[in-house]
């Protein structure tokens, strides 16, 4: 019998190393001096994203060909395995070369963990003080010292419908989106009558907090959001305005589907407006590549008739922005490697070149327009006229202990009857995790 | 024998209900990846694909997991073989060779199998830079096998502990030693618990995530990372990622298919019967 | 111990030169990087290293001539290697989980208590993810071993395919958890009206309407124990092999002699082969025991997050690594681990005894 065991482990190992052998080659081994390699680390896996960092790299390979771009992208879905990885090899003091990071407030723990450097004489040498926007660079430096390298800019208030479902149900969006969250409550309800859910919803893994903080900025206008951000907060957490959100939110959830918590993320919520389930989706731009693209990448809907968009409610000459950054690193093995990436990161050809594929919009403000979607094409000029805030969802306005927190009471405020007792024991949470994991000072 | 038949169509009855539903994700899996991606749906979960089979789905998925199924054979075959060598032996001493304390060591060793992975990735990190074992696949072998020690010391004594020590007794006679007693009689009869549980161990490496992400740098990432990849950050497509997670699922499925006898016969010679 | 120690200098000049080499190797090893095309082999070169030293020492152990010492030393490397990555790093986390660590620089300022009392006293996730997974512990174990006990005993029917039966049911467990659980996520979907899908759409089609159910949306706790299914799916299989060779290895004479005594094959399973498959249970209960305390992925995959079915591996993650609150995170951690303990470490003290007496 035990020969019989040996025999089959032969197969099988046979049938396996066949298999193996006869895909693509395996991914070749970085070459034997570690001194030319380039080990990046980020979350673009996907379509569209994998396409745009390969596009970045085959500029950087072209450029600096002594260089070996390693890819380390660990996807961020299930588990949010990215942050993990990188958390533990920091903590344990292997730096990768560059890593993407969100600007703003989730670089500065980097910052002042001591694992980044500042970028003043890199930002100096490539005149990105005159390309980037003023609004982005003060979110991105500590006193003047910027510590990332932005590569792109993405929307997230951005309200997707369905226009047949909107005029089936005889509802019209004011010129510019609507007013005010009681505005489109009032949309809602007819909506409602005609037997569609008006405002799809995904799982609670990021969608919920999406929602919720584009209900806030909607209520609250774009100076008191900041100001609930700022050393010291100067909008109270405990003040009648935030009280006013929350009870927008907890009404705005009585307009979602009932399945939300059990959808596999956003994109089935954003398919139930494309399906005609729905009339409203709230999401970030990165859904209209998903509503446009052709097939197999995307629905291969056309703007206008099939899909549509407007900023959410009440934010109206506002751009919520998240951008993703890389950043340089303390301590890794290849420092010239690092600069040279940020060098393609930060140039114009690589943000042109990555972008268009990615869905997002330069960080820069001199790229190339011809080479964007008409929606990218409407963003930019919206980034350049709109007032500017940070998206709390991906890390721009708060550090990542004090969001996480944010999300743990945002999750049991979902849990429970979202009532008005609901609402100020959610209040209260938020009060107190801007004193126990905001920076400063909270009213 | 007419109450023996109607009985017997009873049972079958049950098992082939029992079957269909243990069936029915898989045939959701396998309707999933065949679909073109506008069609993946809730709504539509049930219907069969238009226009035919999307066999792309699978191509696709096999080409992103090609370059790292060469890493996971060549990390989870020595680990399936070293570690049920290892416990093996273990099991042979801690129930053969019983001395004081022997009884605590292999219940301080099996408590081993309880420790939440995730609250220790940090210290294990360090340490395995530490003995300069990190970034590379015998690092994550040999993490995986001490890992493994308490699950394969547990079943290999207990099936152990199932043979009588008679036969060691005549052998000793024989003036065979300690070593010599393993190789030659123990060994030999120790098949059916091998396969159990190189089984067992096979399968655990195979769909292992954390540590294979962890320990190991890009270049010798395993199966699972490359599998997980394939949900990107922004859009997942699912029809692809459920072609794979089949493709992945295969060399799992073929040792059961093949060794699937011998882990039951490894079970039936009483390897887990505690 | 010593009492026949026997001096052989041939041995004692392989076990010197043996270990030597080995030793020479490791600094070697560590010290300068060795290529073969374009395979590392430092760690290759680090690990034969370590073996060779080792079977000098085991060549020097073996001039005891003691058998005990002989098995201590045999059973040192995987000793050694538990002390370390199970004992040490469990120590560890318990130092962490007492020290001030948020953020990301280490900061091992002692901190008592504190992390602990947090927990207990002022964090209501905690209380969910304590009541979850005694719910998910009891379901998944309860429901496997029912399932995989019914499922060998129809199996020992002796019906023709027996074998296929077997792989439908074992095949599960080659799908990795986050796959179980996105599927199942689609199947039970709790979606009503007119998008009715998953399984509540097949119960429509069937007519059973009064079957269709929210599922794991459920109030509290019944829905946490509707996470169990793709547990159960996943691992009832491999109970019932636990089962099956359990029952296949009671002789069939025993049942020969109970059914001429006139048992009927209910009170030969009640009476007879029940009892005798305890050990089997048990063993089960570790294993699957030891899945149900750690679950995560099928969590994540399956609950997308939703708070109302977190568990402590989600939430240990969660503060770890997303807020970057080590000495919480520890704490969780050690918890997890004290849970273990109270539940585990009474059998196996059982366990011990009754061997000892024996």
């Amino acid at each position: 019998m035990s020969k019989k065991i040996y025999g089959l482990f032969a197969v099988i190992i046979a049938v396996a190393t066949v298999l193996s052998a006869c895909g693509p080659a395996a991914t070749p081994t970085p070459a034997a001096s570690a001194g030319g390699q380039v080990e990046v680390f980020s979350w673009w896996v996907g379509p569209g994203e994998a396409d745009g960092l390969a596009a970045m790299v085959k500029i950087f390979q072209a450029q600096y060909p002594s260089e070996k771009f390693v890819n380390a992208a660990v996807a961020g879905g299930a588990g949010t395995n990215a942050q993990a990885v990188l958390a533990t090899r920091l903590a344990a003091g292997d730096p990768p070369d560059s890593w993407q990071a969100h600007a703003g407030m989730a670089t500065f723990a980097y910052a002042n963990a001591k694992q980044i450097q500042p970028l003043d004489d890199f930002y100096a040498k490539n005149n990105l003080n005159s390309v980037f926007p003023k609004s982005l660079l003060g979110l991105i430096s500590i006193n003047g010292h910027p510590y990332s390298v932005p590569v792109n800019i993405h929307r997230s208030n951005v309200m997707w419908y369905n226009p047949k479902v909107l005029q089936a149900a005889g509802v019209t969006i004011p010129s510019g989106g609507f007013a005010s969250w009681s505005d489109f409550f009032a949309a809602c309800d007819k909506i409602k009558a005609a037997g569609k859910t008006c405002l799809s919803l995904g799982p609670e893994g990021f969608t919920a907090m999406h929602l919720w903080e584009n209900v806030m900025i909607g209520t609250l206008g774009a100076d008191k959001w900041s100001g609930l951000w700022t050393t010291p907060a100067t909008t109270d957490w405990n003040g009648a305005d935030v009280k006013q959100g929350l009870a927008n939110y907890a009404t705005a959830l009585s307009y979602t589907n009932s399945d939300a918590s059990t959808l596999s993320d956003w994109q089935p919520a954003s398919k139930m407006v494309a399906d005609g389930d729905a009339a409203f989706n709230i999401m970030g731009d990165w859904a209209y590549g998903y509503f446009a693209n052709p097939a197999p990448n995307g629905l291969a809907l056309k703007p206008h008739t099939d899909f549509d968009w407007t900023p959410t409610p009440g934010t109206q000459n506002i751009f919520v922005f998240l951008s993703d950054s890389f950043v340089l690193p303390v301590g890794n093995k290849n420092p010239q490697g690092t600069l040279d990436w940020l060098t393609v990161a930060a140039s114009k050809a690589g943000q042109e070149a990555f972008n268009p594929l990615k869905g997002s919009i330069c960080a820069r403000t001199d790229c190339n327009q011809s080479l964007f979607s008409e929606y990218s094409q409407n963003a930019a000029k919206d980034w350049a006229s709109n007032a500017i805030v940070g998206s709390l969802t991906h890390e721009v306005v708060s550090n990542p202990a004090w969001k996480t927190q944010i999300d743990t009471d945002l999750k049991l405020f979902l849990a429970s009857a979202h009532d008005a007792a609901a609402q100020a024991t959610f209040q209260s949470a938020l009060a107190a995790d801007c004193k126990s994991k905001g920076a400063g000072a909270c009213p | 024998m007419n109450r023996r038949a109607a009985t017997n169509a009873l049972f079958y009855l049950i098992l082939i209900a029992c079957a269909i539903v243990f069936l029915l994700p898989i045939y959701l899996m396998v309707l999933t990846g065949f679909k073109p991606f506008n069609e993946v749906d809730l709504k539509t979960m049930w219907s069969l694909p238009t226009n035919g089979l999307h066999i792309e789905n699978f191509i696709a998925g096999y080409q992103q997991l090609a370059p790292n199924l060469k890493n996971s054979l060549m990390m989870v075959i020595p680990e399936a073989v070293l570690s049920s060598l290892l416990g093996s032996l273990n099991g042979y001493l801690l129930s053969k060779w019983k001395f004081r304390g022997s009884n605590l060591l292999f219940t301080l060793i099996l408590f081993g199998m309880f420790i939440p992975y995730q609250s220790i990735l940090i210290p294990l990190v360090m340490f395995m830079q530490f003995i300069k074992l990190y970034g590379d696949l015998p690092g994550l072998v040999l993490v995986h096998i001490i890992y493994g020690i308490p699950i394969t010391t547990l079943i290999f004594r207990n099936y152990y502990a199932g043979i009588s020590t008679e036969i060691l007794e005549a052998g000793r006679i024989d003036g065979a030693s300690l070593i010599g007693l393993y190789r030659h009689i123990m060994l030999p009869l120790s098949a059916p618990s091998f396969a159990v549980v190189i089984i067992w161990q096979f399968t655990q490496a195979w769909n292992e995530f954390l540590f294979a992400v962890i320990l190991t740098n890009q270049s010798h990432w395993p199966v699972t990372v490359a599998l997980n990849n394939l949900a990107g950050s922004q859009l997942v497509q699912w029809n692809v990622l459920m072609a794979a997670t089949l493709l992945a699922a295969l060399p799992t499925l073929l040792v059961y298919i093949f060794l699937g006898r011998f882990f039951l016969r490894g079970l039936m010679a009483g390897a887990l019967k505690g | 111990m010593f009492r026949s120690f026997r001096f052989r200098p041939r041995q004692l000049i392989l076990a010197a030169i043996l270990m030597l080499v080995g030793l020479a190797g490791l600094f070697y090893f560590s010290g300068t990087d060795v290529r073969l095309g374009t395979t590392d082999l430092t760690s290759l070169g680090l690990l034969a290293g370590g073996l060779i030293f080792y079977s000098g020492m085991l060549v020097i152990v073996a001039m005891f001539e003691s058998e005990t010492v002989l098995s201590i030393a045999l059973l040192l490397p995987s000793i050694v290697a538990v002390a370390i990555f199970v004992y040490g790093f469990i120590g560890w986390s318990i130092r962490v989980s007492l020290s001030q660590w948020q953020g990301l620089l280490p900061d091992y300022t002692w901190a008592g208590l504190k992390q602990y009392y947090n927990l207990f006293n002022n964090d209501p996730r905690f209380l969910i993810d304590v009541r979850n997974t005694a719910v998910f512990t009891v379901g998944f174990i309860l429901g496997c071993l029912i399932i995989g006990l019914g499922l060998a005993i129809l199996l020992d029917q002796k019906l023709k395919g027996e074998a296929l039966f077997r792989g439908i049911f074992l095949f599960p467990m080659s799908i990795s958890f986050i796959a179980s659980g996105v599927v199942w996520a689609w199947l039970m979907n709790p979606a009503t009206g007119d998008r009715l899908t998953g399984i509540n759409m097949i119960f429509h089609l069937l007519h059973l309407d009064f079957l269709i159910s929210l599922w794991y949306t459920n109030p509290q706790p019944w829905g946490m124990a509707f996470t169990v299914i793709p547990a159960v799916w996943q691992l009832s299989g491999f109970t019932m092999a636990l089962y099956l060779g359990g029952i296949r290895s009671i002789s069939d004479d025993l049942r020969e002699a109970a059914r001429v005594d006139g048992a009927t094959e209910f009170e030969i399973y009640r009476y007879i082969i029940l009892p005798m498959l305890q050990p089997v249970t048990l063993s089960a209960v570790i294993i699957l025991g030891h899945m149900s305390l750690k679950i995560f992925d099928l969590i994540v995959a399956l609950g997308k997050q939703d708070i109302r079915l977190d568990v402590p591996g989600i939430y240990m993650w969660d503060t770890t690594f997303k807020a970057d609150n080590y000495a919480q995170g520890a704490a969780i951690g050690v918890l997890m681990l004290v849970s273990v303990a109270i539940l585990v470490v009474p059998y196996l003290v059982q366990n011990m005894r009754t061997e000892t007496e024996i």
